[in-house]
């Protein structure tokens, strides 16, 4: 077994610190709740966006609807890869997406490829007022032209590197980790794969 | 993740090959796609660029618009081949009609014919993924599968729930298929019918035989009814319709004697009064238009797992 170390990059305080202040950002930006709705991307977007739309209702008295979204099928790389990956539940926000800001919630931007996906899957959906992109870890790399609005903390990760967010309801544990390189010929540890 | 085991490989034949994990993967991987039906934009890009052809060489109405319809919800060009009118009676094989259709660079093939073994046939031949929308008495993968999903919605399992097939399972390929998938996951099957449309030996399969109807009833949730073909009378298997729907016809009465809510399934077209009867076809026992949903979600379930896809770049995929 090399299973390579991992690396606290935040506590759950940390992670809740910082899902406290983006939600009050995206209020500011907003001016407000009204018309806001939350899109969590499948798997632990959802989590996330459950947790800023908590933080949205402690400070401001209401809570925005909450939607999710799994792009599996908008993936831009589906016929390259196989076997198939699971595809999860995709659930609109209560009101739809018509005329709303919908705010997508991820948990790390990278490529830009996931937030390319969910908003073609957004756009079959209806046509959203304005778009929001919000994730907890930016950790660089983009390729697409694509920038997240509010961010959590930007974490500087080498390309063979990971960035994992764990969160309860799919880890058992709120946290961020770095998760270095594999060295070459080393078995990719099983279970921690997510669509880029 | 899908682990490799799971994985369907090129072709979808029908369930008997196929063990629980891949028939779980197909349930599970449907039970998403129904949402998408419910849409006001029933599309979704998965397919976008392929090319799929069905290819009937026995007529079907609703087996075809059901294909067609999870293809064109996944984006797919499709393209509709009824051949029983056309090249086959100029001669051509059936690998002929096939391979003037790769010619034409295809990528999948949806077959429905009337000779066991007709699918496996071409998926041998051809490079296409074939799937197999009946073949003969052999099998009708797809129906079976949404038959599974339809109880497994209702009664929140498979393992465990009695499931009888009434009516002519002999020449029945929905029948076989059923028995595959369900057994597979855990369910007790039985059959019902006049003798003279039992298989022999169908009891070797694992399935319980009633002769019966009442202690079918008794013994069941589930009742699958099959269509009684019109031919199956001339060719005297049945002495007359009113002669087996008085013996073996799901009746209101018999329904409502059961000691238990019966689930009642029917994979269509129904000849009403003959198997069944209009009270219990559209009464509250029955899932039959059910059935017609989850049919588009099984088969756009089936396209998803078999197209393109080559497991070597999933690694490196993964990460992006």
């Amino acid at each position: 077994m090399h299973a390579p170390r991992r690396q606290l990059v935040m506590d759950e305080r940390a992670v809740e610190r910082a899902l406290a202040r983006m939600a009050r950002e995206l209020v500011e930006r907003n001016d407000g709740v009204a018309g806001l709705s939350l899109i969590g991307i499948h798997r632990r977007g959802i989590d996330l966006a459950e947790r800023i739309a908590d933080e949205i209702e402690r400070a401001e008295g209401v809570r925005p609807p909450v939607g999710t979204l799994d792009i599996t099928l908008y993936r831009d790389d589906l016929m390259a890869i196989g076997p198939r990956p699971v595809v999860g539940e995709t659930r609109l926000p209560s009101g739809g997406v018509d005329g709303r800001a919908v705010v997508i919630v991820d948990d790390v931007a990278y490529t830009g490829r996931t937030a390319r996906a969910a908003m073609d899957e957004l756009a079959d959906f209806g046509r959203p007022a304005r778009i929001y992109l919000c994730v907890l870890i930016d950790r660089g790399g983009r390729e697409l032209p694509i920038q997240p609005d509010v961010v959590g903390r930007v974490v500087d990760a080498a390309p063979g590197e990971r960035v994992d967010v764990l969160v309860p309801e799919v880890d058992g544990r709120l946290a961020v980790e770095l998760v270095p390189a594999e060295p070459p010929g080393a078995e990719p540890e099983p279970g921690t794969a997510e669509v880029p | 993740m899908i682990r490799a085991s799971t994985s369907l490989g090129k072709d979808l034949i029908g369930l008997e090959p196929l063990n629980a994990e891949q028939i779980r993967a197909i349930l599970d991987t449907a039970e998403p796609f129904k949402e998408i039906s419910e849409r006001a934009i029933k599309k979704v890009p998965v397919l976008r660029g392929k090319t799929i052809v069905n290819l009937f060489f026995e007529p079907s109405t609703r087996t075809r618009i059901s294909f067609e319809f999870a293809e064109k919800r996944l984006s797919a060009d499709t393209v509709n081949v009824a051949v029983s009118a056309s090249s086959v009676q100029k001669g051509e094989t059936l690998v002929d009609t096939a391979r003037n259709l790769e010619a034409m660079r295809i990528d999948m093939v949806v077959i429905r014919h009337s000779a066991s073994g007709a699918a496996r046939f071409l998926a041998e031949r051809i490079p296409s993924n074939v799937i197999n929308a009946g073949d003969g008495r052999h099998e009708h993968p797809t129906q079976a599968l949404l038959d599974m999903l339809t109880i497994r919605d209702r009664l929140g399992r498979l393992d465990g729930v009695r499931v009888c097939i009434v009516g002519d399972i002999l020449h029945s390929r929905v029948a076989r298929s059923n028995i595959w998938g369900l057994t597979r996951l855990g369910a007790e099957v039985a059959v019902c019918g006049p003798p003279t449309l039992l298989p022999p030996g169908i009891g070797e399969l694992g399935v319980h035989v009633f002769s019966r109807i009442e202690a079918a009833i008794e013994w069941a949730e589930v009742l699958n009814v099959l269509r009684l073909q019109l031919e199956r009378m001339k060719a005297g298997y049945v002495p007359t319709l009113r002669e087996y729907n008085r013996v073996f016809g799901i009746t209101r009465e018999r329904v409502e004697r059961a000691p238990r809510d019966l689930l009642i399934l029917h994979p269509g077209p129904m000849n009403r009064g003959v198997e069944i009867d209009s009270d219990v076809a559209d009464g509250p026992h029955s899932v039959i238009l059910e059935q017609v949903t989850n049919g588009v979600a099984v088969r756009m379930a089936v396209l998803y797992l078999l197209a393109g896809g080559e497991p070597e770049k999933a690694e490196s995929a993964k990460h992006g």
